[in-house]
């Protein structure tokens, strides 16, 4: 048995140990806002927060979670920074199919964290590992510039 | 939730008569609409000859919702709003209270014309416009007659605004109480449909209805569908198409804690594979890692790129089956000539959501809860499978997370599988929902891709550059031979998807046949389908013919479009005159490149700015002219375009191509098959044409211009031609 903090709440798992954390919360947990793209940390759809830093939930074990914050996409209308990201991408119309979305906010949302006012190429970079097939870049980069003005 | 019928017993029907039925949930308004079975392609489930519950389409409850049945998949691009506004509008709503559902597979929500449920071909739109028009209207006819005879006077006195219907004293109601007198309402059989000049909703940019639960993670894709005690099963393909499996050993993955079963299935193309399922996505991954399988692939061909290119190129060079003739005897004495070969791989769709159904399999039933593009051959191909009727199935249409042709096979590859993994589960006395998921390897190495193509050009010009004589030479596999398409999409054995968008819209005397290879990889429809080749081939080349002609490559183009293709100078000459084409002058080291096409009714022109960044292509702007008639939600029509443009980029980048080598394709992930990132994505500005034709569809049509515009830039910085997807600069 496994006790893991996820969006403020212990959850307990009676899972491997070695399961990654995207599993536990769409196959134990139900919540399937995260995504599976890849599985192999490449196209960053399961993007989830540890401690608020932007982690590919598909490629890291509930092991290495345990004693820390994990907040995914379901918790983010709570965070100031997720809230206006939110907004802003509806603002902006950003989604298509939508799958890679949440994936999409929960990278944007760690890059606000730390850079209050990125340029196009700090948005480029922080968001490289986050595929869309859809082509919704372009509304991306303009929502989070967007919703780092609103924070500002 | 679907709205189910209560059995209200249809009259006898004629084409396209409209139906009302009482609703079984929440009372109200529900006009359902009918086509009885006008196939046009073999096999497709043959519909019954009367309803006998006919499907709604549009539902007013008393709480004055609106609720629209989408007949197609919302799978991003757009239909699950701009579909809605149709009916919004011809009805008289407010947009507020409009509501849109997924249908599942039934008749009612058969394509319009092509008589089978599908989304695909940019045909949403195009296909239901009328439809949907319709069914608005009639609804809208019914509200006032309701409203009219409550009040006791007369219809003609009653008009309706934003949900309302307004009577001459003062008179009010909304939509929602009116519905269920709307309901005794007759239907009418003829309906004026609005003066496009008074759209208040179709035309205008509209969000996404989806976008707020698409931005914080409530939106339910096939992928998040779960029920109660559900399995996760995932399968081992054979490494080759077709092989089978020689013998396994499964006694490592029956020791992993939640796996629950382990059985060998037939898989696509008579071969076999091995089924794990489990309590959950990863025991069943980690299961499948555990197996040991030896494989027999003895009877099966074993494909390797190399070779195949080769055999290609060989074919390339002698005439095949001729699908365009003319007369090219100026080719032998033609002053100037340009001799092209054009190759491109095999392409994988890799939508972000992978392949996966959930499915509930009983004796005398089958559910299925899916994003498919292909409800009615899925439905159908599910039933023979699991040795039932199409109406013992149900199939639940869910939002899909992208597709790109990937959920319109056919073959229902995927489901057939899915139906086997489900009888072998219910045979080991197991019952329940199983889930299949595909993992991204299996996406990628899965087969129906895009045919690899070879072409090659022989171009004979004058010396002022003129066209005297082309002669042209296609290789590929056919995507319809040997599917219920056949029949409509191949003339005199040539495959119309291979060489669709070839010679149009220039007035040229070409000569185009095709030689139809078979291999064994499965391919499939791809985003613009043949247009994904055939545009690069024309438009680079029309390019550098105005080269040799010493023209300008707009003027160029202009010069030699017929007079039908007033859509594609408007597209060009828009796209040229907001690009600053010819006026404004670029940074040192920038080109312009363009390029036009019309694929699926819509014709897009690009002009675009690009660079070479040491030595690398770098797309930096595009800027469109579009024509698609009206532009039902310009919104989409502009996501569509970004989408269109960033997935072409991604067929030029290094790594964009499924190789294959003895028979086993040698890509796993998104590490070594190349999608465009954000990074790559160049600033895009979309203009359209104003138009008030029927719309014509933006699903596909982006794509094909953005890689031979690109490529004709590239040509102009280094004066040397690049002839292949995804671009090699190294053979240019
Ligand atoms: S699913 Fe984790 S990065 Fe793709
Ligand atoms: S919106 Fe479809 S993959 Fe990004």
């Amino acid at each position: 048995m496994l006790t893991l903090n996820i969006n403020g709440q212990d959850k307990q798992f009676d899972i491997d140990p070695s399961t990654p954390i995207l599993w536990a919360l769409r196959d134990n947990l139900h919540l399937t806002g995260t995504k599976f793209g890849c599985g192999a940390a490449l196209c960053g759809a399961c993007t989830v927060h540890i401690n608020g830093q932007a982690v590919r939930s598909c490629v890291t074990p509930i092991s290495a979670a345990v004693g820390q914050r994990i907040t995914t996409i379901e918790a983010m209308d709570e965070d100031r920074i997720g809230k206006a990201l939110q907004s802003a991408w509806v603002r902006h119309d950003v989604p298509q199919c939508g799958y890679c979305q949440s994936g999409q906010i929960m990278s944007a949302a760690a890059l606000l964290k730390t850079n209050k006012k990125p340029s196009d190429a700090d948005i480029d970079s922080a968001m490289s590992g986050n595929i869309c097939r859809c082509g919704t870049y372009q509304r991306i980069r303009e929502a989070i510039k967007d919703a780092a003005a609103t924070l500002a | 939730m679907y709205i189910k019928q209560s059995n209200h017993s249809a009259p006898a029907l004629s084409r396209r008569d409209f139906l009302k039925t009482s609703s079984a949930i929440g009372g109200g308004l529900v006009i359902g609409f009918f086509i009885p079975g006008t196939t046009r392609f073999a096999n497709a489930e043959q519909a019954p000859v009367a309803p006998s519950a006919p499907n709604a389409f549009l539902h007013i409850t008393p709480d004055n919702k609106v609720t629209v049945q989408i007949n197609r998949l919302e799978f991003g691009q757009g239909v699950h709003t701009s579909l809605t506004m149709i009916i919004a509008d011809e009805l008289d709503a407010d947009w507020s209270q409009m509501n849109a559902q997924l249908a599942p597979a039934g008749d009612a929500y058969k394509d319009p014309l092509f008589g089978i449920q599908m989304t695909g071909g940019s045909g949403s739109i195009n296909h239901s416009f009328t439809q949907y028009r319709e069914i608005g209207a009639r609804a809208r006819a019914m509200l006032i007659a309701a409203a009219a005879d409550r009040w006791n006077v007369a219809p003609e006195q009653c008009h309706t605004a934003k949900g309302m219907v307004l009577g001459p004293n003062g008179h009010k109601a909304t939509y929602g109480e009116l519905a269920d007198a709307a309901m005794a309402q007759p239907i009418p059989q003829k309906i004026a449909l609005k003066n496009p000049k008074d759209f208040r909703i179709i035309g205008k940019p509209m969000p996404r209805l989806d976008s707020r639960d698409k931005a914080n993670g409530k939106q339910q894709f096939g992928m998040d569908f779960a029920l109660p005690g559900m399995k996760i099963a995932v399968i081992a393909h054979p490494p080759v198409f077709g092989g089978k499996v020689a013998k396994y050993d499964a006694a490592k993955t029956l020791d992993i804690k939640g796996v629950a079963g382990v059985f060998q299935i037939p898989t696509d193309r008579g071969g076999s594979g091995v089924a794990i399922i489990a309590d959950g996505f990863w025991p069943a991954k980690q299961g499948r890692d555990a197996l040991v399988i030896n494989w027999d692939t003895a009877g099966v061909e074993k494909v390797t790129s190399a070779d195949q290119l080769a055999q290609y190129q060989a074919l390339a060079r002698q005439t095949g089956t001729v699908a365009r003739d003319a007369d090219i005897s100026a080719l032998a004495t033609a002053p100037k000539k340009i001799v092209a070969e054009y190759s491109f791989p095999y392409l994988a769709h890799t939508p972000m959501e992978t392949l996966n159904c959930v499915i509930d399999l009983q004796q005398d039933h089958c559910t299925l809860w899916v994003g498919s593009q292909f409800q009615t051959f899925d439905r159908a191909a599910v039933a023979a499978t699991a040795g039932l009727k199409p109406e013992q199935v149900t199939l639940n249409t869910l939002m899909a997370g992208g597709g790109f042709g990937r959920r319109a096979v056919p073959t229902s590859d995927y489901l057939v599988e899915a139906v086997h993994v489900a009888k072998a589960y219910r045979a080991s006395g197991k019952s329940g929902a199983v889930k299949v998921i595909w993992s991204r390897e299996d996406d990628i190495r899965g087969g129906y891709y895009r045919p690899s193509h070879v072409h090659r050009a022989e171009i004979g010009l004058d010396d002022k550059g003129q066209i005297l004589a082309w002669n042209h030479v296609i290789v590929g596999q056919s995507i319809t031979q040997g599917t219920p398409f056949e029949s409509v999409m191949m003339k005199n054995g040539v495959d119309n998807t291979m060489i669709e968008g070839m010679g149009d819209p220039y007035e040229i005397p070409l000569k185009l046949s095709a030689h139809t290879v078979k291999a064994n990889v499965p391919v499939l429809w791809w985003r613009s389908v043949g247009s994904t080749h055939t545009a690069f081939v024309m438009e680079t080349l029309i390019d550098e013919a105005a080269t040799l002609a010493g023209v300008d490559p707009v003027v160029y183009r202009q010069k030699l479009m017929g007079p039908k293709s007033q859509r594609h100078q408007a597209a060009l000459k828009m796209a040229v005159e907001k690009s600053g084409y010819g006026t404004r002058k670029l940074p040192k080291g920038h080109a312009f490149g363009v390029a036009v096409h019309e694929s699926f009714k819509s014709v897009v022109a690009y002009v675009v700015e690009a660079s070479l960044e040491k030595g690398v292509p770098k797309l930096h702007k595009v800027t469109a002219g579009v024509h698609c008639n009206l532009a039902v939600n310009p919104l989409t029509i502009e996501a569509q375009v970004q989408g269109a443009i960033l997935m072409g980029l991604g067929t030029t980048l290094p790594g964009a191509a499924i190789t294959l080598k003895d028979g086993v394709v040698e890509q796993h992930n998104f590490s070594d098959y190349t999608v465009a990132r954000m990074p790559d994505m160049p600033r895009v500005e979309v203009h359209i044409i104003p138009s008030s034709d029927p719309p014509t569809g933006m699903g596909e049509p982006g794509l094909p211009p953005l890689a031979p515009a690109f490529a004709n830039a590239i040509a102009k910085l280094t004066g040397k031609r690049l002839r292949s997807l995804p671009f090699n600069l190294e053979s240019a």
